[in-house]
């Protein structure tokens, strides 16, 4: 399988590897997928009093593809808002990384991944679903 | 990384293998020079090829212990395969419809029993133990009045295990059932006699044993007589079991990678068992929770099948470019399920997305082994940094306790 140059950059050198502290109330923390079936995305976001995304980590057990959808969207969201960055589309990130058909689910999950995480930190922060929503 | 793109590494010896030059020399007067048909009885091109085929045939025969007249030339082990279950459950399949194989057979193996199955034919897929092989218990137990064979390989393609042959002809023969074995993976990396191990019908291939791809055979029994009905007819060559003008320079080259294999057996497994531990060893020394698939006993020397946890096995091919070895088998590769094989010895699904399988064979030198596990364990470190499961066992939560979405 030939895969984009922009999709082996993210799988060689990925970005905001890492983890935040899952207790601060500033993180959120989405955990998706399941290691039976071959990929697990934990993607982290820290989020400022104003709302906006300062920070970004993920670690990603899955093939290249998933470690490189996930690397790509902590380098999307930072700087956005909760709600740009839960606005992300998973075919957004398939095409930036000009995914083959067979891994559009890593592009799902990545998008399911910042929906969970953003969700997390809204229920720590006592703040209503709706704003994540669509 | 960068180091080895210069040269890439080849462990991938039970997907093919490399054909032997000296196999090479003794195929290539048959291309032009000697190029008759050996089925021209009339004049010297064809005797010439004749002999050649003949001669061939004895090398064959001779590293599984069979006369010269059981062996019928194939394109490869899947056709053999295909002769062996199609054939004989065609032949005996009115009075004994009931065909017994397992679970972790080639794919040729178990499409042609699914075959058979949506034609009618009633066939029992044997389960293995953990360890991949097959209970011996289970097998008697599974054989009836109406069962016409018994399909086991010898040496499984993905984890390198050796079936207790001897035990499973002894049980099939008492019962009067056939047995076929697929022996692809076997000839000429352990011993085989089909008398000793009462085998009536045995796959072999060649590009396996360092032969060329397109050729194979098939052992068929004459006494006592196994019948089979051709699925290839024409002009009734090989005793009317397999039509088609033979290729004699394929032929010679089966002939000769048998000819060395049976020579150079005994001192190639000792070299390939040494490299094997030596390999395994050094994997064992730098990692942790990395785990052998199949037994370690009963076990070919050429294969290692590791399951390095926390790594997906895709991601881990992806960084190791250079370094040509499988995850799960490469007939599979391209889809995203885990290993079957893995699957039916009950290695934890998430262990089955995590593993490679390691080929070593007559070309492997010391020097590849080191490059690869060096490259190897690079990757599997790197990979585990980044994974959200390592990060969660070495926090001593346990993974299966966690209720996963799956997808």
């Amino acid at each position: 399988m030939a895969y984009s140059e922009k999709l082996i950059d993210h799988y060689e050198n990925p970005r905001n590897v890492g983890s935040f502290d899952k207790n601060e109330t500033s993180v959120g923390t989405g955990l998706v997928g399941a290691p039976a079936c071959g990929d697990v995305m934990k993607l982290q976001i820290k989020v400022s009093a104003e709302g906006i995304i300062e920070d970004a980590k993920f670690k990603t057990f899955g093939c290249g593809s998933a470690i490189a959808s996930s690397s790509l969207i902590t380098e999307w969201v930072k700087g956005k808002t909760i709600a740009e960055a839960g606005a992300i589309k998973n075919s957004q990130i398939a095409e930036e990384l000009a995914l083959p058909p067979v891994k559009i689910h890593c592009s799902i999950l990545a998008e399911d991944a910042i929906k969970a995480a953003i969700s997390d930190y809204n229920t720590k922060n006592g703040k209503a679903e709706v704003e994540a929503a669509e | 990384m960068n180091e080895l793109k210069a040269k890439p590494i080849y462990l991938d010896y039970q997907a093919t293998t490399p054909t032997d030059p000296r196999v090479v020399d003794a195929m290539l007067p048959y291309f032009y020079e000697k190029f008759g048909n050996a089925h021209s009885r009339n004049h010297s091109f064809g005797w010439e090829a004749e002999d050649a085929v003949e001669l061939a045939r004895g090398q064959v025969a001779s590293i599984i212990g069979a006369s010269s007249k059981e062996i019928i030339f194939t394109s490869g082990a899947t056709e053999s395969n295909n002769l062996a279950l199609k054939g004989v459950m065609k032949f005996y399949g009115k009075k004994k419809p009931h065909l017994i194989t397992t679970v972790t057979e080639h794919k040729c193996v178990l499409d042609s029993a699914r075959h058979l199955e949506q034609e009618g034919y009633k066939v029992t897929y044997l389960p293995v133990q953990q360890n991949g092989l097959v209970d011996l218990e289970q097998l008697k137990a599974a054989i009836t009045d109406e069962t016409a064979l018994v399909s086991i390989m010898a040496v499984h393609n993905e984890i390198g295990v050796i079936q207790p042959l001897k035990e499973i002809g002894e049980i099939c023969r008492e019962r009067g059932v056939f047995f076929h074995c697929d022996a692809a993976q076997a000839v000429g990396k352990i011993p085989l006699d089909v008398n000793d191990m009462k085998i009536d019908l045995m796959s072999i291939s060649g590009h396996k044993i360092y032969g060329p791809k397109g050729i194979g055979a098939l052992f068929v029994r004459r006494r006592p007589r196994v019948r089979v009905v051709a699925q290839i007819t024409g002009g009734g060559q090989e005793r009317g079991m397999r039509s088609g003008t033979l290729p004699t320079p394929l032929i010679v080259g089966l002939g000769k990678a048998c000819d060395i294999a049976q020579n150079e057996m005994a001192e190639e497994n000792a070299r390939i068992m040494e490299l094997r531990n030596y390999t395994l060893n050094r994997f064992r020394e730098r990692l942790a929770d990395i785990y052998l698939n199949g037994d370690e006993e009963n076990r070919v020397a050429g294969n290692l099948n590791i399951s390095f946890a926390y790594v997906e096995g895709e991601s881990l091919l992806m960084g190791i470019k250079n370094i040509a070895v499988s995850s799960g088998s490469a007939c599979t590769s391209a889809s995203l399920e885990p290993s079957y094989v893995l699957r039916a010895l009950g290695v934890d699904e998430e262990l089955a997305h995590t593993s490679l399988r390691i080929g070593i064979g007559r070309f492997t030198t010391r020097e590849e082994l080191d490059q690869a596990v060096d490259a190897i364990c690079n990757e599997v470190e790197r990979l585990r940094d980044m994974s959200p499961l390592w990060e969660m066992a070495q926090e001593g939560i346990d993974i299966k306790s966690i209720e996963w979405a799956e997808h």
